[in-house]
């Protein structure tokens, strides 16, 4: 079996958020990550090698620097690791990001594509559906458990209320949960050999199928109007106070409130 | 992509089981707001198995025509027929708007829609209007009018950005639920139903649902309370949720929770605030025992009054609290409920 794991590296928003004085946010004082959804995704793709036996390639398009995220994959036992990463490539929205990773794709053999639910920067979860659809092939999302079964996947499908049991035949893209799992943690020998892995770069020439009009910020349907970070609203009081005073004091408040 | 071609506002009127969801009512009353601005009409796009009933619930939320697609393959919501059904419709409808709603469902959806009919997708989008793009002329670039602009948090809900999709159609968006409106409902209210089946032929795309499971705790929608009383980790244990029902029960308020507690199994999922649960912005907001992660805030500091205890004073909750107590949850509580019962009762 052949599965194909769509990894980001992201910057770290758990714990790490980091604020400038005007309340927007510090981006060069936060660390990346590989994302957890995606992580989550590359230890079910592990968890299928570890049981059935599995090819296991990562693949990440970004820049130069996101290869870190490949070798930490890599130590944590994939085989391979692609990088697409190319100037015009840059400034994509989803749409170009799900038709580039699409076009690498498409010199893979593949029998099972894993990618995280969403990332924790973008928050879109539109990257996966958009690539099983550039690909044809069937797409289950929000996966809380995948398991095998001959030329199928069974998965675990999660809505708000409810769960389905799914069977969808090979090739099919899955999109995977952070809950689906306990990411294993690289081991030194893997980290050793991941650090002496030879990491495939492709690069826009690579891509296979896909025009130009579909790629990088100008082939992105979508374009920024307005960004901003968001400055909270601030805090309001804060008091220390025994638990009788505090009690009266929320009750003064839901009283001025008109609550109560 | 002849652009002028594609006129009005249509929604995907979500339902499950046969029930409409409120998201569908949500995006009819925005996509009723886009339409009069635009000078157009709103449609609801209904999907399913025997749900051409639900179509007067939608007109008497404001739909003034809706679309039924009604096959025994539409039963259950899954990927490949939802998907078809929406492309089919947009393809033989052209409309400039296309809303989805930003849920389970909408979220695999849209994507695999907008992929189809290549147009831009916008997701969890909170602030939808009609506007200019680009907002301020700039010299040398056209300035196109009546744009749907889409306002999204990213980054955990620290940035915002507002998106426009000015050279295709359907300009496309999810919309995070609880966040709009929807109008009074007026039983007077008709709207025009056509129904429409573009043919479902089964491929390598279908999949096969082998069960369904539903959760068998009984649901209360947390985005529908006036108060909540919501618990993080800080309470410590499922049981010691029992200080937070008793309040909760004096106030006419309903119980929420942090996604740490539900990682630790104390409450199940729909009852969770946060970016990875729901929206809520109700009149007050007991953040108790929460340390207020901005995953967190982001689902919760529209709420009208934010009153935090914790006992740790450096927590980031206190940072959007309109009033933030520094203390022992399982001191203050219980006596605030006690209090609460005696001035209730007084009245």
């Amino acid at each position: 079996m052949k599965i194909v794991v769509c990894i980001k590296q992201v910057p770290d928003t758990k714990g790490g958020v980091k604020f400038n004085p005007d309340g927007t946010l510090d981006r060069g004082a936060m660390l990346t990550i590989m994302n957890p959804d995606d992580k989550a995704g590359l230890e079910a793709a592990l968890r299928l090698k570890d049981q059935y036996g599995a090819e296991v390639t990562v693949i990440t398009m970004g820049l130069p620097k996101a290869e870190e995220v490949l070798r930490e994959a890599m130590a944590m036992g994939a085989d391979k690791g692609i990088l697409v990463t190319d100037r015009v490539l840059g400034g994509a929205d989803t749409w170009a990001t799900s038709q580039t990773l699409a076009g690498a794709i498409r010199n893979l053999e593949y029998d099972l594509i894993i990618t995280g639910r969403q990332a924790i920067d973008g928050d879109t979860a539109q990257v996966g559906p958009q690539i099983s659809e550039h690909l044809g092939i069937p797409v289950i999302s929000y996966a809380q458990k995948i398991e095998v079964e001959g030329d199928s996947v069974i998965v675990e499908r999660q809505y708000d209320d409810r769960y389905h049991v799914l069977k969808a035949k090979m090739p099919c893209l899955v999109t995977a949960l952070a809950e689906l799992n306990e990411p294993r943690y690289m081991t030194p020998g893997g980290i050793f050999d991941a650090y002496n892995a030879e990491i495939t770069v492709w690069g826009r020439a690579d891509l296979k199928d896909v025009d130009d009009s579909n790629l990088g910020l100008k082939g992105s349907p979508t374009q920024i109007a307005k960004a901003s970070d968001k400055v909270r609203k601030g805090a309001g009081e804060k008091v220390t106070l025994d638990p009788t005073e505090s009690v009266d004091y929320i009750i003064g408040k839901l009283k001025e409130k008109h609550v109560i | 992509m002849n652009l002028a071609e594609y006129k009005g506002v249509f929604v995907f009127a979500q339902q499950v089981d046969n029930e409409v969801s409120g998201i569908a009512l949500e995006l009819i009353g925005k996509g009723k707001d886009l339409a009069n601005d635009l000078g157009t009409e709103v449609t609801a796009v209904l999907v399913g198995s025997d749900v051409k009933a639900l179509a007067d619930e939608l007109a008497a939320y404001g739909a003034d025509k809706v679309i039924v697609v009604d096959d025994p393959e539409l039963k259950e919501y899954r990927t490949e027929p939802y998907a078809h059904a929406l492309a089919s419709v947009i393809e033989k409808y052209k409309p400039e708007i296309f809303l989805v709603g930003a849920t389970a469902i909408g979220r695999d959806l849209g994507p695999r829609v907008s992929a189809r009919i290549h147009t831009g997708l916008t997701a969890d989008c909170t602030q939808l209007e009609i506007g200019d793009f680009p907002i301020n002329p700039i010299p040398g670039k056209e300035q196109l009018h009546n744009q749907l602009l889409m306002t999204r948090p990213a980054f955990g809900g620290n940035t915002i950005a507002t998106i426009a999709c000015p050279n295709f159609r359907p300009q496309m968006a999810t919309v995070r639920p609880g966040v709009m409106q929807k109008l009074p409902k007026d039983e007077s209210k008709k709207a025009v139903i056509e129904e429409f089946n573009p043919g479902f032929t089964p491929d390598n795309k279908y999949v096969e649902i082998l069960k369904v499971v539903k959760s068998v705790v009984d649901t209360v929608d947390i985005m529908d309370a006036k108060i909540l009383v919501s618990g993080g980790r800080g309470v410590g244990s499922a049981e010691n949720f029992k200080l937070l029902d008793d309040l909760a029960e004096v106030l006419g308020a309903t119980v929420s929770c942090s996604r740490a507690v539900v990682d630790a199994g104390w409450k199940p999922k729909d009852l969770q605030v946060g970016q990875t649960g729901k929206t809520v912005r109700p009149n007050v907001y007991f953040a108790i025992g929460i340390s207020g992660a901005i995953q967190h805030l982001a689902g919760m500091e529209e709420s009208d009054v934010i009153i935090a205890i914790n006992r740790d004073e450096t927590a980031p909750i206190f940072d959007v609290a309109d009033y933030g107590i520094v203390g022992d949850l399982n001191k203050i509580l219980p006596a605030l409920t006690e209090k609460l019962k005696a001035e209730i009762a007084a009245k």
